[in-house]
């Protein structure tokens, strides 16, 4: 708080329409994300289906820090910090794996799978330690919803559930994409870096403005219909659901088509297996609607993004360096599906992707570009003056507005504002 | 079994193959490069490792002749603004090696390392690997049916390579 003119600092930095450019590049506000937002917020972390059986392991992050996601033998998923409770050594230095316990390599102190100190070497010399007191660390609060595991170092604050609220609803309608109901993590990630503030990437997440323009070199030799979704005339919505998720609400053009499977460029005939699946999970009038309306392109703040047909999860390491971790969602009991999507999500993504070569060299542009400091501000006004409410009290706006990008600063501002 | 004589002069001609390849791709000569492929062409940049199974996992690049010559075609539209300037590129090819285990369809296996210096917008880039390539004699000239890129970092967080590695 400015104690001289009672305006805060980040209501200086973050207007309805506009936020100032520092926010991108400024170092220390980047640290004070990590504290406000990173340790903070709920953070998506892994999947279920990446750990399926007791003991499994797979090493993941949180922001810049370490974090080991475990199965243990009674089958509770663990976040735990990588970082030896002696001298701060990672205890885990494989990307995944199998192990009922991890031993630090520095002084062979060995922790058990949920986390617990189970010895240290020579352990004269430790008379009247208590073991409990030495465990790894751990994410605070862990919960999961259908499978993707979030956590949140805050100890107390919103539940998952309350801090999902209404974009809950795209991950059950993700779900169903599944006859069984499940999605499963199970094609490895590719791992993309850019030297961008992670902020450009969240917000391009849900900008149906760029497609057309960013992406014409794709539209214009691939036989794609993603291009069509994005123009001006099409009825495709963008979606602020609270607490910095948004989302493409790409169903009114699907419902136009009014054809099973052309959200993903295929049809029934072509899927058979997968579309008799379906019909036997849900009823032929269900499946049908669902096999229409697709999966849903929804960015769940700050780093989950489920983009039709792969998932990408946004991690920044410094304030001018991002990852992107992508991988094709995987839907339980379709194979055939399944294929496609890995052949798509290998062809569009990763770092030599046909689409995201592209968003990312627009992430790394418009990060050198805002090192200029004249003019100061990003314009974010773009539909602001058309934007209404929808049925469930949402604000929406046409495909192209940039209704989701104010709805993530709004959603920052109070996050990084001390109650 | 090739005699010395004739493996010395297939060597040669490996050889000349892969630098030409190596020089179309600097010089982002694109159609070009696409020539050198067979019609059953496959060009594989896996992730995580070597010997990831691509039916089954993510790679960096799994092109079919047809996704080669879609991305031949995204780079001459001249739009594709991660190549709009294009990079740089300057790269040795080194250790050629005939395979000692040898396909049993007539193709021929060879690897190489190869080393590129890549400078583009973002920054300079050093990029390594280990190419491992099948070639095949069609018309009496020598194509590419198979040409695996095992870049060394392939398991870390690398930026866009949206040039032909």
């Amino acid at each position: 708080m400015n104690m001289m003119t009672g305006v805060s600092p980040w209501e200086r930095l973050i207007r309805p329409d506009r936020v100032h450019g520092s926010l991108y590049t400024d170092p220390e506000i980047f640290e004070a994300e990590l504290k406000s937002i990173w340790y903070r917020t709920w953070v998506y972390v892994g999947h279920e289906s990446e750990v399926p059986n007791a003991n499994d392991y797979v090493v993941k992050s949180i922001g810049p820090q370490s974090v080991i996601m475990t199965r243990d033998e009674r089958g509770k998923v663990n976040l735990l910090l990588n970082r030896c409770s002696h001298r701060g050594n990672q205890v885990c230095s494989f990307e995944r794996g199998n192990a009922r316990s991890f031993t630090c390599p520095f002084h062979s102190w060995t922790f058990a799978n949920d986390g617990r100190l189970v010895g240290y070497a020579f352990p004269d010399g430790y008379e009247g330690q208590d073991k409990s007191q030495l465990a790894l660390g751990r994410v605070t609060r862990v919960e999961s919803y259908r499978g993707f595991v979030f956590g949140s170092f805050a100890t107390d604050g919103p539940t998952l559930k309350e801090h999902l609220g209404g974009a809950a609803e795209t991950i059950d309608r993700l779900v169903r994409t599944s006859p069984e109901g499940e999605v499963e993590i199970t094609a490895g990630f590719l791992k993309h870096r850019v030297k961008a503030n992670w902020k450009f990437i969240l917000e391009n997440e849900c900008d149906g403005y760029h497609p057309a323009f960013v992406h014409t070199s794709i539209f214009g030799v691939a036989d794609s219909m993603i291009g069509k979704l994005y123009g001006g005339a099409s009825t495709a919505l963008t979606r602020d659901y609270g607490n910095g998720h948004t989302e493409i609400d790409l169903r009114p053009e699907f419902r136009k088509r009014d054809a099973p499977m052309s959200w993903f460029g295929t049809s029934e005939e072509r899927l058979p297996d997968y579309t008799a699946r379906m019909k036997a999970a849900y009823g032929d009038n269900a499946a049908r609607e669902i096999m229409i309306d697709g999966t849903p392109h929804v960015m769940i703040f700050p780093n989950l993004f489920i983009a039709e047909i792969q998932m990408f999860v946004i991690q920044p390491l410094g304030v001018d360096d991002s990852v992107q971790h992508v991988t094709a969602l995987q839907f339980k009991g379709a194979p055939d599906l399944n294929r496609r999507l890995r052949q798509q999500t290998m062809g569009s993504v990763g770092p030599a992707g046909f689409l995201l070569a592209d968003d990312s060299e627009m992430y790394e542009r418009c990060h050198r570009g805002v090192l200029a400091r004249n003019p100061e501000w990003i314009f974010l006004g773009r539909g602001e003056k058309r934007q209404r409410q929808d049925e469930h009290g949402f604000t929406v706006g046409h495909v192209t507005d940039e209704v989701p990008s104010r709805g993530i600063w709004t959603h920052y501002r109070k996050l990084m504002e001390p109650a | 079994m090739l005699s010395r004589e004739s493996s010395a002069t297939l060597m040669s001609a490996i050889t000349a193959f892969l630098y030409r390849e190596a020089r179309l791709q600097d010089e982002h000569r694109y159609e070009a490069w696409e020539k050198l492929w067979t019609d059953d062409g496959v060009y594989w940049v896996p992730a995580n490792g070597a010997d990831i199974d691509p039916e089954r996992q993510m790679s960096i690049i799994y092109d079919n002749r047809s996704r080669i010559a879609l991305r031949v075609r995204q780079l001459m539209t001249g739009k594709h603004f991660t190549q709009t300037p294009q990079s740089n590129l300057r790269r040795l090819i080194s250790n050629i090696e005939l395979m000692d285990q040898q396909p049993e369809d007539g193709d021929i296996a060879v690897a190489s390392n190869s080393l590129i210096f890549e400078s583009s917008l973002r920054d300079d880039t050093l990029w390594a690997a280990r190419n491992e390539y099948r070639l095949r004699h069609v018309d009496g000239e020598l194509r590419m049916a198979a040409k695996k890129v095992i870049l060394v970092n392939n398991d870390k967080a690398i930026y866009t390579l949206s040039f032909l590695v």
